[in-house]
């Protein structure tokens, strides 16, 4: 028999440690603490736990200064999810994941199990998964590598999501050519628990058994943290190996199964296994209670024979869970696990010693302290303000478009802009038959929750201006998932952050890194809001073209719909109702898509957002959603003034006419004012008798605004003094918003 | 005293709306059973739910149409009681050979989820006895597999038999190219069997029977559940 001798020959190659990928000062601290040489087993261990990917060794410190207590806070950032009480004894839990590397080489595989990954760790803390989110970003839609990304992106979402039941109810995407060869997949998940049975990933109780349940160990996702954590090559493509093999129809029965046992009461602890494996698994969950583990590698079932300690130890392979129980709960959990047919094994108990102790039989493989191996040495990183900032901040005004009619529809077309009905079509929005408002229909998807109140749940992103300003382009992200959520009749309530940039070695990228978490921590400390959770993603850049990705801070936010709020949608309702802008629009074109779609320009002021205003505002404008006075609302981000009342308007089937005269603004020209992406602004569409009250009520606090126009039953129209100044029929509008994406994916692949 | 039985596979994801639904909106006694405990004569009416039984794997149904439970629904069947299968429970229905026909790849072969609207064909089941012939109803549908079909000799008999219940229609209340979501035959939505009292459908009725989730605030899909309610009402005897 040749067979196992080929095996043992191919985990050789697959493992063998020639140096561990550390810093030499990382080398010196294991030696140094454990005063000796770590062996191979311990060398994989550490190389996998202290990969940027699972310590977050150039980022804990700054990550420190973002807010992140709440009066509804119950579990903030350094568990798998964050855990927000929505009363009445519920909690909803909220956490975001990417899975950028993986999915650049596999779109497909990669962008499943991102999915699986972030679901595991809701589930892990003992809630359903009940909602995910997509915030995803390509090169341009231009590029067939890009499409190619984009439609198995979207499928490897979809066949994920829907299969295990989890609908898809909101998500963004942006594309830029930034992102050619690093796209970015960011999986944000919802669960709903209740919060007498939460469970923590903490290993408190020694004696404890420890249960490993779920999938069969492979060596798919070996070395995928350490994957995660360099900048892609060309031959990354021979890194298939690390990327894990999605299995939703298995990860549906663990959730089933999980949420039996926390029913039963007989979880004590419990932890997913996702970057770094096993190792980070077992050395997170004791480290946090100041316990050990000792674990036996030879009872855990493989899915192929002859596999080393090592590549047990940092296996990402996927739809696996660490459960602990007492031991006189031990049938009871098995029972559930054969009910619904998942392979488990005993592995090993918790211990007083602080030690983890890997055993094979009863031959010691590894050993050394959780805290030891959970807790990566910080690395020192130096920022240095990019140079390339200045040029952008001085790029010339570009000549004003001849027709801003054409200017307009192309902006509709834009795919950054268009209806994202294409992608949200594949997913199941649905399911669970909680999904109030559903995804197009609204600034935030809805979600009906058990007590009468509803949650409401956004992402936003904008790496164009992330990129020309650092620092306000974050904010303007975060104040736009806050508007988004007010714009639903929600109150804020957390937000958990992701954030992605290139190399953190590089003093220019991290420096764009500190910006966004200083502009973070000063918006959310600002309107009192908690940062619950989040997720760093570092080294997304590639050898080949040396550059790293636009600066891409995400923000998924959560608020809450109190009961008798009305449903207030995007879509125009009536003719003749009024319309009113609220808000100032400044010349602020900087990473605006009008730039950068119609004139390929990059640069210019970015917009700000106006800290000591924007609680006022956010709060009146709630009051006025909840007063019943309003038809619709939508917030006016990219694309601006003219795009937001176009998006009404074809989503209402309704015309509008609007003199630009009355519009609040101190713009010095006519494209900046209909394309300005200047922050907090809304639209309002109201009954014509409650306008003046409405528009003073906003006045009254300092805030602009002012009616400026009405619902017709024609095209699309602006006025300036007195003229029509454009002019196109709504089938256009609707056509170009409408067709844009559909086109380009259904055409050619 | 009635009671449904909502049949819980391996990888049923609608499960659970189908039996909140049923319990809390219609106010029928109802069990979530899983799949291998379900017992001879201990219910009046089964729903086989939506979702991915066992992943799909293999074909949408296929594996959950040889679980022991299915005997039970065939012999549930030759009783007479009213059996529904929403979704994937339709297509396990069509794989058992209970339901006649294929459910296929949707044509676009891309999985679908959206607001479909649905004409009533006959009334004549179990499901459809309290709406009337030609009521438009609607409710969304989600799914890979749904496209339809069966040889021009079948359909032909299940157009005699008015064994058609439901069909996809557009806003003028026409089965049309373009209000079809999967290219189904016929934009057949929903099918039942020779004896009627077991319907299968593609669309979802248990996600529009809410106000709150449904357009206008019309939950239009809870009429297939209220009938199935209406057709057990009268075994109750003395109530």
């Amino acid at each position: 028999m040749t067979r196992p001798i080929i095996e043992e020959r191919l985990s050789l190659t697959l493992v063998e440690v020639q140096k561990p990928n550390l810093t030499d000062e990382e080398v010196q601290y294991a030696i140094q603490t454990l005063q000796r040489e770590p062996n191979e087993v311990e060398w994989a261990m550490l190389e996998a736990q202290w990969s940027e990917h699972c310590s977050y060794k150039s980022s804990k410190p700054l990550l420190k200064q973002l807010p992140s207590k709440g009066t509804k806070v119950l579990v903030g950032p350094g568990f798998d999810a964050g855990v927000i009480d929505v009363g009445d004894g519920w909690v909803v839990t909220l956490h975001i994941e990417s899975h950028n590397h993986p999915s650049a080489i596999d779109p497909y595989g990669g962008a499943a199990t991102g999915v699986g990954g972030v679901v595991r760790d809701i589930l892990s803390l003992g809630s359903r998964p009940v909602a995910l989110l997509d915030p995803l970003r390509f090169g341009s839609i231009e590029s067939s590598h890009s499409r190619w990304l984009f439609d198995n992106v979207v499928r490897g979402i979809a066949d994920y999501g829907n299969c295990i039941g989890v609908p898809t109810v909101g998500g963004e995407v942006e594309f830029d050519p930034s992102f050619e060869r690093n796209c970015l997949v960011d999986v944000v998940c919802v669960g709903l628990g209740r919060k007498d049975k939460l469970v923590l990933g903490e290993a408190r109780n020694p004696g404890d058994l420890v249960y490993l349940v779920g999938g069969r160990t492979g060596r798919d996702g070996i070395r995928g943290a350490s994957f995660a954590s360099k900048t892609l090559a060309d031959k990354s493509d021979t890194e298939r190996s690390a990327v894990q093999v999605p299995d939703p129809f298995t990860k549906k029965l663990i959730i089933e199964a999980i949420l039996e046992a926390v029913e039963a009461n007989i979880l004590r602890g419990m932890k997913d296994l996702g970057g770094g494996g096993l190792t980070c698994g077992l050395a997170e969950i004791a480290a946090k209670a100041g316990t050990g583990i000792e674990v036996d590698l030879s009872k855990i079932q493989t899915r192929e024979p002859n596999m080393l300690p090592a590549e047990v130890m940092i296996s990402e392979s996927q739809e696996r869970m660490i459960l602990l129980i007492r031991e006189e709960d031990e049938r009871e959990l098995v029972n559930i696990l054969e009910k619904w047919e998942l392979s488990f094994a005993k592995i090993g108990h918790v211990t007083k010693d602080g030690l983890l102790t890997i055993r094979w039989g009863n031959e010691i493989v590894a050993k050394a302290p959780a805290k030891f191996v959970a807790e990566a040495p910080f690395a020192t990183r130096s920022a240095v303000r990019p140079r390339y900032l200045d040029v952008l901040a001085e790029v010339p005004e570009p000549a004003l478009p001849e027709d801003l009619g054409q200017t307009l529809i192309e902006l509709l077309s834009s795919p950054n802009i268009a209806s994202k009905e294409w992608i949200y079509r594949q997913y199941d929005h649905e399911v669970g038959i909680r999904t109030i408002i559903k995804p197009g229909q609204a600034d935030s998807a809805l979600l009906c929750l058990p007590n009468k109140r509803s949650l409401a749940l956004t992402t936003d992103g904008n790496s164009k201006q992330c990129y020309v300003d650092p620092y306000w382009g974050t904010m303007g992200v975060v104040s736009e998932a806050l508007c988004n959520l007010v714009a639903s009749g929600a109150e804020p309530v957390a937000v958990v952050d992701h954030l992605q940039y290139g190399d953190p070695g590089n003093p220019e990228v991290y420096w764009t890194f500190k910006e966004a978490i200083r502009a973070i921590s000063n918006y959310l400390k600002a309107l009192s809001v908690p940062c619950i959770g989040g997720k760093v993603s570092f080294y997304n850049e590639d050898s080949t073209s040396r550059k790293a990705i636009k600066p891409s801070p995400v923000i998924a936010a959560l608020g809450l719909v109190e009961p008798k709020t009305p449903r207030i949608l995007q879509a125009l309702r009536k003719e003749e109702n009024d319309l009113i802008v609220i808000g100032n629009t400044s010349d602020e074109m900087g990473g605006s898509e009008y730039y950068e779609h119609i004139h390929k320009l990059a640069g210019g002021r970015v917009p700000r957002v106006n800290l000591k205003k924007e609680r006022t505002l956010l709060r009146s404008l709630l009051r006025t959603l909840r007063s019943g006075r309003v038809e619709s609302i939508h917030d006016v981000s990219k694309g601006g003034l003219a795009v937001a009342l176009a998006e009404m308007s074809v989503q209402g089937r309704k015309g509008v006419t609007v003199d630009l005269d009355k519009v609040p603004n101190k713009t010095s020209r006519m494209d900046n004012l209909l394309f300005s992406e200047s922050r907090s602004r809304f639209i309002l569409e109201t009954k014509p008798m409650n306008t003046t009250r409405i528009v003073n009520s906003f006045k009254r606090l300092g805030i602009p605004a002012s009616k400026v126009g009405s619902v017709s039953d024609n095209g699309i129209e602006f006025l300036a003094k007195g003229q029509a100044m454009l002019t196109i029929p709504m089938a256009e509008a609707s056509r170009a918003w409408s067709e844009a994406i559909p086109a380009a994916m259904e055409a050619t692949i | 005293m009635v009671k449904v039985a909502v049949i819980q596979f391996p990888g049923s994801n609608c499960d659970l709306d189908a039996l909140k639904i049923l319990q809390k909106t219609i106010k029928v006694p109802t069990d979530l059973v899983w799949h291998k405990d379900l017992k001879r004569d201990q219910y009046d009416a089964y729903v086989l739910p939506g979702g991915f039984s066992y992943g799909d794997y293999l074909r949408a149904g296929a594996i959950a149409a040889t679980s022991p439970s299915i005997q039970i629904i065939r012999e549930a069947t030759e009783e007479g009681k009213p059996i529904l299968g929403i979704c994937n429970g339709f297509q396990i229905l069509v794989e058992a050979g209970i339901l006649p026909g294929a459910v296929l790849r949707n044509s676009g072969l891309r999985f679908v989820c959206k607001w479909t609207r649905l004409r009533i064909e006959s009334t004549k089941t179990p499901f459809t006895r309290g709406a009337s012939k030609g009521q438009i109803l609607r409710i969304p549908i989600a799914h890979n597999e749904g496209r339809y079909y069966l040889d021009k000799d079948q359909l032909d008999e299940l157009e005699r038999n008015e064994q058609i219940v439901l069909r996809y229609v557009d806003e003028n209340d026409i089965p049309t190219v373009d209000s079809n979501p999967n290219g189904s035959l016929d934009n057949i939505a929903g099918i039942c069997d020779k004896k009627r009292n077991v319907m299968g459908l593609m669309p979802h009725p248990e996600r529009a029977s809410l106000p709150i989730l449904s357009p206008s605030n019309h939950p239009e899909g809870r009429v297939i559940f209220d009938s199935m309610a209406e057709t057990l009402e009268p075994s109750l005897g003395g109530k």
